[in-house]
């Protein structure tokens, strides 16, 4: 329990420090920032406008004191550009971006551990070599373009899957069609992490299979499936379930692509947008909130490991 | 022990900071038997063929390329691959993609690569000086990078770009700053594992200084971890700079540049136009996994375990 207990302190600190870098970001905007959003052509009286509208005629350390108070009662400030409350834009795209990311988590871990683990076991063999040459260069691809390259094989080419959007524009389908939809972003997004994920996974299995237990089990003639799935796993398993969680921070940025090319009306779509129209508050919520997801799945990871590792329990016990 | 060749091998002296080293020369022994080791490592040859091509056809772009990559032909837009004069075929505008591919090529190479030259000298004081003196500043410096850790990789570099605009400068910068945390974490863990072993010991009991321990014993070492992890990086942060470019918030056009060649092929796919898209992200894909296989091949050679079979 200590150990948790320390490890939210920490990341308090963490979410502290990165609220205020989120803060700072509008501050880097060069020149003045309000003059930035509103464009050369605008008025005097409209940039003192919104500069009083972003607190920006205030000290900067009152500023910070205002826009953390504000987040800890869910004011996310006002949009420039949708004249809505930041929060009304960003709410429901989040749901749509986390709906993507855990599609994309479960295949990751379905496909990319199981993968890891049957090379490992394998070592040295053809599949060993071609599977982890292929995740070699998966792990190079660019996010966006896979899109793009599975829009123009599985959409384009064969039809198979819808291209954009998350529901059918002309005729919503309810829960099938929204499936349908996530396959291609699911797939693309997944794509980089899991090849990681799979690496990974083998040289973790790889380290418990050379050591003695596993030596001493396999010669008191334990079968090899339950030597690998029961005993090898277990051990295996803290260090992977460490780098899934680091793999969902690639994961969340890959994801903001895949929203952009797929049409899919997530945050990172919203990004890409407000980043355009320069309407720099809801780019400081959504990266906000996408930080704020990644931190939180990686306090879950560690506490995760720690659970799962007989070591680590017992020294914090 | 002589640990002032892997100094060499990363083509990078530490920052002048410390007493200068003993002299390095390409002839040691380390050297010669790290060069030997990569040589037989064919995937890693065969990789850094290939990124001395590129970085070449970058290079002599003009002289290689008879089209000007901005300015196109709307007669021939977007003909295929093999076209007559225009082997990679035309995209959109009608410009040459090959061309295109080949001036992309120098600003591409360059927003991956210098972020991470420049961040290294940076990351390696940091990792050590917060690795071996444990000090309250660098303390505090470690803790500031946990903060940056909190934002995945691409967000961050996503979120200085947009408010700094694009632009080849402050996507360096941004790329740059969000690099710092991961290469000095490397430099950091490479300095704690080299601070537990004997030769520091040694060092130490001989009365060597901080000063010295530092930079003559530590930094030569931790270089080594932290030359194969640049290497990764490079072709990582290729593919991470081609991204803000294909977002709008990295290299503005008409400049050629392979993220932007992406997005151009985007808005043409539906046409069933591939290979306006496909060519430049195969590019972007085959130089980051040649980064990849070379940062393999030199971790391999520089592993003394590894380099005498």
């Amino acid at each position: 329990m200590a150990f948790i207990g320390r490890r939210l302190l920490s990341t308090l600190f963490v979410l502290l420090g990165v609220s205020l870098v989120v803060f700072l970001l509008i501050q880097l905007v060069p020149g003045d920032p309000a003059r930035a959003v509103l464009g050369m052509g605008a008025t005097q009286e409209a940039v003192e406008q919104i500069r009083a509208e972003l607190g920006l005629d205030q000290p900067l350390a009152v500023q910070y004191a205002d826009y953390l108070g504000g987040l800890l009662q869910g004011d996310l400030g006002r949009s420039l550009v949708l004249s809505k409350d930041v929060a009304e834009v960003i709410g429901p795209r989040f749901a749509n971006t986390i709906l993507l990311t855990v599609a994309a988590l479960v295949l990751c871990i379905a496909v990319g551990v199981p993968l890891g683990i049957i090379a490992a076991r394998h070592q040295h063999s053809v599949f060993d070599r071609v599977a982890m040459f292929i995740c070699l260069a998966g792990a190079s691809v660019p996010v966006y373009w896979f899109g793009l390259v599975l829009i123009g094989v599985f959409g384009v080419t064969l039809g198979w899957f819808p291209t954009s959007g998350m529901f059918n524009t002309r005729n919503p389908g309810g829960l099938p069609d929204l499936l349908l939809h996530l396959v291609l972003p699911a797939v693309a997004a997944a794509l980089v992490p899991l090849a990681v994920i799979a690496r990974m996974s083998r040289s973790a299995m790889v380290d418990v299979l050379n050591q003695d237990y596993i030596r001493t089990l396999r010669a008191s003639g334990l079968q090899e499936r339950s030597l690998l799935w029961r005993h090898g796993l277990r051990n295996a398993l803290p260090p992977i379930a460490n780098i899934i969680g680091l793999q969902v921070g690639y994961l969340l940025g890959g994801v903001i692509f895949v929203e952009v090319v797929f049409g899919w009306p997530g945050l990172g779509q919203q990004l890409y947008t407000s980043i355009t129209a320069r309407d720099i508050p809801v780019v400081q919520a959504g990266v906000l909130f996408i930080a704020l997801a990644f931190v939180l799945v990686n306090l879950l990871a560690d506490i995760t490991v720690n659970l799962l590792d007989p070591r680590t329990r017992r020294r914090s016990a | 022990m002589s640990t002032t060749t892997t100094a060499e091998v990363a083509g990078k002296a530490p920052v002048a900071a410390g007493p200068p080293l003993a002299p390095r020369t390409a002839k040691s022994p380390r050297f010669k038997l790290a060069l030997r080791a990569f040589s037989r490592d064919k995937a890693a040859v065969v990789s850094a063929a290939v990124l001395v091509l590129v970085v070449l056809a970058s290079i002599f772009a003009p002289l290689l390329t008879p089209y000007d990559p901005t300015v196109g032909s709307a007669s021939e837009r977007l003909s295929g691959i093999g076209t007559p004069g225009h082997p990679l075929g035309l995209d959109g505008q009608g410009r040459d993609i090959l061309s295109r591919l080949l001036h992309g090529g120098r600003n591409s190479l360059l927003v991956g690569v210098v972020p991470v030259a420049v961040v290294f000298p940076l990351a390696l004081m940091i990792g050590l000086l917060a690795g071996y003196t444990h000090g309250v500043v660098s303390g505090i410096i470690m803790r500031l990078l946990d903060v940056l850790f909190a934002f995945p990789l691409v967000l961050l570099a996503i979120a200085l770009s947009a408010v700094l605009g694009a632009g080849m400068d402050n996507i360096m910068l941004s790329i740059g700053v969000t690099l710092v945390p991961y290469m000095a974490r490397v430099a950091y863990t490479a300095t704690v594992q080299e601070t537990e072993k004997e030769y520091i010991e040694a060092a130490r009991a001989y009365g060597a200084t901080t000063r010295e321990i530092l930079w003559r014993e530590l930094a030569p070492n931790v270089v080594t971890a932290l030359v194969v992890y640049a290497t990764t990086l490079c072709g990582l942060m290729i593919v991470v700079a081609s991204g803000l470019s294909f977002l709008g918030v990295g290299i503005t056009p008409p400049t050629p540049d392979w993220g932007i060649m992406t997005s151009d092929g985007a808005s043409v796919l539906l046409e069933g136009k591939f290979h306006v898209a496909t060519i430049p992200g195969l590019m972007i894909l085959i130089v980051a996994l040649a980064f990849n296989l070379v940062g393999d091949g030199v971790r391999d050679a520089l592993d003394p375990r590894k380099q005498t079979s």
